[in-house]
């Protein structure tokens, strides 16, 4: 046997977003030696992958999940882990607060690294410390210094939470006290610059990665956010279920009376998305031209329903003429043709718009 | 050897990756699992978790708007 053979392989989880800080955070620590497992949590809200899916235009675009990309790049494992139920806690009672718009960035990154401390898998399998990239002062609300010690209090993950590209404007982490990795080889970057990690993918080989302007998650975005906002407020309940969140991400949200809102299809990718919900939502198609499909969520009388229909037909191709046929199909009844004038463009308001 | 199906139908991605990883966490080596989705995107992501989990894709359809991978595990 080696004289090497009784040091313990030291092991790391690491928080994989899919983006480029990251990835580096994870190759650093690979390149002190340690066996490093990525991780990364589907809370509903992710920008990566799913919303691809739905429109057409982007159908013609590589589908690539940038987490699972990544992994394989760095040749690790990745555990893609649900958290659809229990995220909703976060975004619906943020102990902190939210950002610019409904994102719960701080935490958000608490509840992400308290559930890689908490996966009962971490400890049996016999792993060390919690890999993130985050940065000091990279993001406004979640990456500042001051925050760093409440993530790594209000987790539970305490001084086995490492984050490599910063650790050296930091107190030093058990890994680095027990000698696991070098603190000299770790980094000290700060600030909304970007060109540390460049040169440092640059010279760690890595060429390709994703940088999404957004960043990852759609609670960053306002009109996103606006749409959730009014979800609440029509249901007078401040609770969401997985597909209320996939629907506000697909087509244009019009809300003609506080009691319905209309989704409506802007091409065809999200009118075979939309087609998905029939059997839940009443569907208004359009039927004698081309035109979108829309549901109606909430609760629409019928009087309502007709002029949704011509609300429906103002963005069909028949939008200039006298009548068009729609089709309104309710869940429990049969299908109804109706002829309808569409609604002039001048007689839907901007505040309709959600 | 048995042989399973998991039924990924309307599932965007992640979720049938997800779902697969689940299932191929209860399955022995060399079974064999169809995974049925409707999410082109799939035809990406679940190779690509395949791979770096070491299972193999061993056969991949596309009826109508369906896709259909054959997914044969190693532990």
């Amino acid at each position: 046997m080696g004289k090497d053979s009784n040091i313990k392989q030291r092991k790391a989880v690491s928080l994989i977003s899919g983006g480029l800080d990251s990835m580096l955070a994870t190759k650093v620590v690979m390149e002190q030696g340690i066996h490093v497992e990525g991780i990364n949590f589907f809370t509903g809200f992710c920008v990566e992958g799913h919303t691809h899916a739905i429109r057409a235009k982007d159908r013609k675009k590589e589908k690539r999940n940038n987490a699972l990309w990544v992994a394989e790049q760095l040749g690790i494992k990745l555990h893609i882990i649900d958290v659809i139920e229990e995220y909703k806690d976060v975004v619906l009672n943020p102990k902190h607060g939210y950002g610019q718009n409904m994102n719960p960035c701080l935490d958000c990154k608490i509840f992400m690294v308290n559930k890689a401390v908490a996966w009962g898998w971490m400890e049996e399998n016999d792993f060390d410390f919690i890999i993130t990239g985050e940065v000091i002062g990279q993001r406004p609300k979640s990456q500042r210094k001051a925050t760093m010690p409440i993530i790594a209090r209000e987790s539970g993950a305490e001084d086995r939470l490492l984050r490599p590209l910063c650790a050296k404007n930091l107190p030093e982490t058990l890994p680095e006290r027990e000698g696991w990795v070098n603190r000299e080889q770790l980094y000290g970057f700060h600030g909304r610059n970007r060109k540390p990690q460049i040169a440092l993918a640059e010279s760690l080989g890595i060429e390709e990665y994703s940088q999404p302007a957004g960043g990852c998650c759609f609670l960053t975005d306002k009109s996103y956010s606006e749409k959730l906002s009014d979800l609440w407020q029509s249901r007078g309940d401040r609770d969401y279920e997985l597909d209320d969140i996939m629907l506000l991400k697909v087509g244009r949200h019009l809300r003609p009376k506080p009691h319905y809102k209309l989704i409506i299809s802007r091409e065809e990718g999200e009118n075979h998305y939309l087609n998905g919900y029939q059997h839940e939502f009443t569907m208004i198609r359009t039927v004698s031209t081309g035109g979108p499909n829309a549901l109606v969520d909430g609760n629409a009388s019928e009087e309502d329903l007709m002029f949704a229909a011509r609300v429906v037909a103002r963005y069909g191709q028949g939008r200039n003429t006298d009548r068009v046929v729609m089709s309104i199909k309710q869940p429990d009844a049969d299908l109804q043709e109706v002829s309808v004038k569409p609604l002039p463009p001048s007689e839907i308001p901007e505040s309709w718009h959600v | 050897m048995s042989e399973h199906e998991l039924n990924a139908r309307r599932l965007l991605c992640p979720m049938p990756v997800i779902r697969t990883q689940d299932r191929i966490a209860e399955l022995a080596d060399g079974d064999l699992l169809k995974v049925t989705c409707t999410d082109p995107g799939v035809l990406h992501d679940i190779p690509a978790w395949c791979r770096i989990h070491g299972h193999e894709v061993v056969d991949t359809q596309t009826i109508d708007r369906e896709m259909i991978l054959t997914i044969r595990v190693h532990k």
